[in-house]
């Protein structure tokens, strides 16, 4: 007999839970490029983002969701940056986010 | 010889005091407790350059004890005007100037029960941290070393809720500076910064927080901590928004550190209504004029210095006891 669809479902948590989120990735990449940790969250870089004014896509989100372990979908998203760095120009703490973006397509590339 | 009072034998009291007497005023400070340097006595040392706070206070009081000021120890001031100082005991101490420099109250972590702090173990303010690293011991309730430290930013500042609407300024520095000195002492631990705005106003402080990121690897998230709650391990879970990402956060550390802020002294009131001075919204004294009279009070003969008119680092409380100097000596002439 076919399952009963009753119409409900259940709802993942949102919550960026970090005592359960492998953070080994996220800290290989700030390993390598400790400036990212640099970010004020200013996003000087997604207001200019080509790739953001026309797309859902959002560097400064993408990149913080990573330093807390949030992998899922970054590696996707991350492919939409058309690497004109503008971005690179803007950034107040000099934060190479081209190189960022290569970084984390790099190491995410599984996810 | 004129005779100015300084009331209050911190770092403001002892400056003032000193500018003072070097203008060729009489000074006597005047100490509630039993010995001067205030509450920087309890501080380990000093944002952004890690300068021992032993410094300051020592040599002030050093050059306090060479100046020939008059210093009284163990009295408290009941009320004053421009000509007397009314001391507990019922002594009325003579003077034609008085500058009050009584500085700030604590903010009581307690009130915002929702960190639970004097009900959980391992949760401390920021000045339980500066008397931890003086003792040279800074280690959990159990005597373990902490894996996960969080710092929460204005803990009684710009809240509402607990009446203070006022920034306390200094707090943020000091909880970057706190997070470079965990990190110092415990390497392996993970350090997070849960903030509103970090707030550099200062030459090397946005510099140290730099070095902060980028050097210890400390991790800064925005957004308030709501809660704090038991786990049932002893650790405590805190729950707060990562705001950048626009999600819930959760995560559970071994030592929660509270930035407490400055609140007005809580004799201000008392002062005030007795001597017909002005306190702000804050409760903080209100200077006669927020620039060109900003160490007067509004009452002639009657002067500010240091953080009873605002919260303020030890480098602008040091510079108000010069500035007041300055305006007694217009005033006494």
């Amino acid at each position: 007999m076919a399952a009963i669809d009753w119409g409900f479902s259940i709802n993942r948590p949102r919550t960026i839970d970090i005592d359960n989120n492998n953070l080994r990735k996220s800290d290989e990449i700030l390993r390598e490029m400790p400036e990212l940790q640099c970010c004020i969250g200013c996003g000087a870089c997604t207001a200019s983002c080509t790739a953001g004014n026309l797309t859902e896509f959002n560097f400064r989100k993408v990149h913080t969701l990573v330093r807390r372990g949030e992998y899922q979908g970054a590696y996707e998203e991350m492919n939409k940056c058309m690497l004109c760095g503008k971005c690179r120009l803007l950034c107040p703490r000099g934060i190479n986010t081209r190189g960022v973006v290569m970084l984390i397509k790099r190491k995410l590339g599984d996810f | 010889m004129k005779h100015v009072v300084v009331i209050g034998g911190g770092i403001a009291g002892m400056q003032s005091a000193l500018s003072l007497k070097k203008r060729g005023f009489d000074v006597t400070v005047v100490e509630k407790s039993n010995r001067l340097g205030g509450k920087l006595l309890n501080w380990h040392c000093l944002f952004p350059s890690f300068t021992p706070a032993t410094e300051v206070t020592d040599t002030l009081k050093q050059r306090i004890a060479d100046s020939g000021v008059e210093v009284r120890l163990n009295a408290e001031v009941v009320e004053f005007d421009r000509h007397h100082v009314v001391l507990a005991d019922g002594e009325r101490i003579e003077c034609d100037a008085v500058v009050l420099c009584s500085g700030f109250t604590l903010f009581d972590a307690r009130i915002k029960e929702e960190y639970g702090y004097g009900i959980y173990d391992n949760v401390y303010t920021s000045v339980d941290i500066e008397a931890m690293l003086n003792k040279g011991r800074v280690e959990l309730k159990n005597g373990g070393r902490p894996r996960r430290i969080a710092f929460l930013h204005c803990v009684g500042s710009r809240d509402e809720k607990v009446c203070q609407r006022h920034c306390s300024k200094v707090c943020c520095v000091t909880g970057v500076k706190q997070a470079i000195e965990m990190k110092q002492l415990f390497p392996e631990a993970d350090v997070f910064n849960f903030y509103m705005d970090i707030r550099m106003f200062g030459p090397g402080y946005e510099e140290m927080y730099r070095e902060a990121q980028q050097k210890y690897n400390i991790h800064f998230v925005r957004g308030r901590i709501s809660e704090a709650a038991p786990t049932i391990d002893g650790r405590l879970q805190l729950k707060a928004e990562d705001t950048l990402t626009g999600r819930p956060l959760k995560i559970s550390v071994d030592m929660l550190v509270l930035l407490v802020g400055m609140r007005s002294n809580d004799d201000n009131a008392r002062f005030a209504e007795h001597s017909g001075l002005q306190c702000a919204p804050s409760g903080f004294m209100a200077p006669a004029d927020m620039f060109l009279s900003n160490v007067a009070s509004g009452v002639g003969g009657i002067f500010y210095a240091g953080a009873v008119t605002a919260p303020k680092s030890v480098g602008e409380v040091l510079n108000d006891g010069a500035a007041v100097a300055e305006a007694v000596t217009g005033y006494l002439g």
